[in-house]
């Protein structure tokens, strides 16, 4: 679904010219639960920019869902993050002055449609905020605003979820709740599910980890154990939270 | 993005800082308010001059000295224009080529006021020398007393009609009036003369008001007064005023006193003749000239506005950065945020524009009828059209001077906007 052919990226800082992507080939498959890991420098935020058709490759081929997005003109890679992507950023980026709902709704805004409204409400219900709805980002948590992003990134059904540090801000129980619902997200509803950290304890809820130094690929790794191993590795770590997990990923899982 | 939510998102944004709003609100909103203000008076005094050429009398025709579109003083005294004389006149009654001309009169005005006096009083008015005929002509009634009459010009009587204001300020009252004694300087000159009548009131106010007056007879003036007099000595006269017994007789007979005219002055055409219709629309012209000059002026505090308009949303623009790359994040094309800050740009000039509205009237209304030092007072009239125009404008100006900060807004690029903070 996602498929890289040789990707550079390349920026001009004055007369310099610096390598951010030196030749990424990667591909990733519709459910897939990836993490894209790297120091700072390493690439990983020009790649997370290009897979989130926020920026193009300088060259090299970049395919999603079947379409070459790396030679569309602005407006069709905003038509693309639209129908595409679904963005979670680290420092939630929520609109201060929306409520819940207004945020989650503005994404299908820009797409035009019915029942906007509809499928905002239960976007947001199935993060468990149907009583937070009409509440601002300032008047919720961390933990709390981090879901409405998430509902924000999944009301318009994208491919892609694409987490960009999605718990660097958050403490360690709500990372907990919050890993939670992106875990459910990709076992319960096949949603592919990329994270871009610089944290191994993120990366260890994937499936496969690919690490990116000096704007190449060092290591792609898939995880020989389920993540629910993974899990149970921090479970002393998270305590509670985890508990309610459990049940619901033993039994939902597919086999 | 639908446009209604665009409003009231833009609404919403414009409540956040509300102070930030009012002030840039303020530019548009005096520049509207000046606009209606200023054009009401321009229209007032279109209208007031329009009302005072209907108050001279109906269906009058009026010649002066001086060749048609030739620039002269119309009063006749500063220029040496001094083509008409008591002779024009008298061939004007006597001529049989105007069948429809019911009476002349010939009037001579001092252009500025003369100073009368009687007893401690002193009034300011204006001198109209004239003959028998000015009262009928000009659709004048009296008060008090009588007119002067065919006597009175062959006599050279040294007696005088009193407009009503007139009265009031020498002596309190018309009746008081009749029978006193009068003295009226002009300059150098001064001339004693008796009250045998006053007008009755005219109404029309503005500059060189009808109840402020003085009437004498033509003859006397002349003879009395030495500046009357032609450089060749002959009786001129300043202008010669003809009522048509029927209105839509008014253009033919001016023809016809044309005619007349040019064979008494050997087909030199040295005179104009004028309708009431070519006064009304000299005024209005003069009028028109005036709301624009005004409006143009307070169209120019308009236009500050705007760029005061576009100040703040250029920093709108960039404090709301981020708000621009997540709205880019979550699929917003150029236009959508284009559209959005247009509209912003527009509501503000809009909702500038109605408080701007309601000032220009409030202040048209407070002003109308108010002297202000001028020592006539000041008629002002708000029409719909001033008040479309200025609406118009404040919508127009928003779209302008929102363009480019929306321009700009839209052409941030996603990544660089999401990393500010």
């Amino acid at each position: 679904m996602i498929r890289l052919r040789n990707v550079v990226k390349l920026y001009r800082a004055g007369s310099v010219v610096v390598p951010a992507l030196r030749g990424i080939t990667l591909d990733i498959e519709r459910g897939d639960f990836v993490s894209i890991i790297g120091s700072s420098g390493s690439g990983k935020s020009t790649l997370m920019n290009i897979i989130g058709c926020l920026d193009r490759p300088t060259r090299g081929t970049f395919e999603l869902a079947g379409h070459d997005v790396s030679k569309l003109s602005d407006d069709q890679l905003a038509y693309a993050r639209g129908r595409q992507i679904g963005f979670v950023f680290q420092a939630f980026n929520l609109l201060p002055r929306m409520s819940a709902l207004e945020q989650v709704e503005l994404p299908l805004t820009y797409r035009g449609g019915k029942n906007q409204r509809r499928s905002a409400m239960k976007a947001l219900a199935d993060v468990g905020l149907g009583d937070r709805m009409h509440h601002k980002p300032n008047q919720l948590s961390g933990g709390q605003q981090q879901r409405v992003a998430i509902a924000r990134a999944l009301v318009g059904e994208p491919s892609v979820i694409l987490a960009d540090e999605p718990t660097g801000a958050l403490d360690t129980k709500t990372t907990a709740d919050v890993m939670d619902i992106f875990v459910r997200l990709n076992r319960v509803q096949g949603m592919t599910v990329i994270f871009v950290t610089h944290e191994p304890e993120v990366a260890s809820y994937t499936d496969r980890v690919i690490q990116l130094r000096d704007g190449m690929i060092v290591s792609d790794t898939v995880a020989t154990s389920p993540p629910l191993g993974a899990i149970q590795e921090h479970e002393v770590l998270w305590g509670p939270g985890i508990k309610g997990l459990r049940p619901v990923l033993q039994s939902e899982a597919p086999a | 993005m639908m446009l209604y939510k665009m409003m009231r998102s833009a609404v919403s944004e414009l409540g956040v800082n509300k102070l930030r709003t009012a002030l840039t609100m303020l530019g548009i909103v005096i520049g509207v308010g000046a606009v209606i203000a200023l054009m009401s008076v321009g229209q007032g005094a279109s209208k007031g001059i329009a009302a005072e050429v209907n108050a001279l009398g109906s269906n009058l025709l009026f010649v002066e000295p001086g060749a048609p579109g030739e620039e002269t003083d119309t009063e006749g005294f500063s220029t040496a224009s001094f083509t008409l004389t008591a002779d024009d006149v008298e061939a004007l009654r006597q001529s049989t080529a105007l069948p429809n001309v019911e009476a002349v009169s010939a009037v001579s005005q001092i252009p500025l006021d003369s100073q009368v006096t009687a007893g401690g009083n002193t009034a300011q008015v204006t001198m109209t020398a004239t003959d028998e005929y000015f009262m009928a002509v000009r659709d004048f009634e009296l008060e008090a007393g009588s007119y002067f009459s065919a006597q009175d010009l062959d006599r050279k009587t040294r007696n005088t009609v009193l407009g009503s204001q007139t009265a009031i300020d020498l002596f309190g009252s018309a009746e008081a009036a009749i029978g006193q004694k009068v003295r009226i300087n002009f300059g150098p000159f001064s001339l004693d003369l008796t009250v045998i009548g006053v007008m009755k009131e005219r109404g029309a106010s503005g500059e060189g008001s009808e109840d402020e007056q003085m009437f004498m007879p033509l003859s006397t003036f002349q003879a009395r007064v030495p500046f009357a007099r032609s450089p060749t000595g002959g009786q001129s006269v300043s202008q010669i005023v003809i009522k048509v017994d029927d209105s839509g007789k008014v253009d033919s007979s001016a023809e016809q006193v044309r005619s007349v005219l040019l064979t008494e002055h050997d087909f030199s055409e040295d005179f104009t003749v004028k309708t009431q219709n070519d006064l009304k629309s000299t005024a209005e012209n003069v009028g028109k000239v005036m709301t624009i000059l005004l409006g143009a002026i307070a169209g120019i505090s308009l236009f500050v506005g705007g760029i005061g308009i576009m100040n703040i949303m250029l920093v709108s623009v960039s404090e709301r950065t981020r708000e621009i790359g997540i709205r880019k994040a979550v699929g917003a094309r150029r236009n959508d945020i284009l559209t959005q800050f247009i509209v912003e740009t527009v509501v503000v000039t809009l909702l500038g524009g109605l408080v701007g509205v309601a000032l220009g009237v409030t202040v048209a209304l407070t002003i109308d009828g108010h002297e202000f030092g001028t020592g006539s007072s000041i008629g002002t009239a708000v029409t719909p059209l001033s008040v479309g125009i200025a609406f118009f404008v404040s919508a127009i100006i928003g779209l302008f001077f929102g363009i480019y900060p929306a321009f700009r807004a839209s052409r941030l690029d996603p990544i660089e906007a999401l990393r500010t903070e």
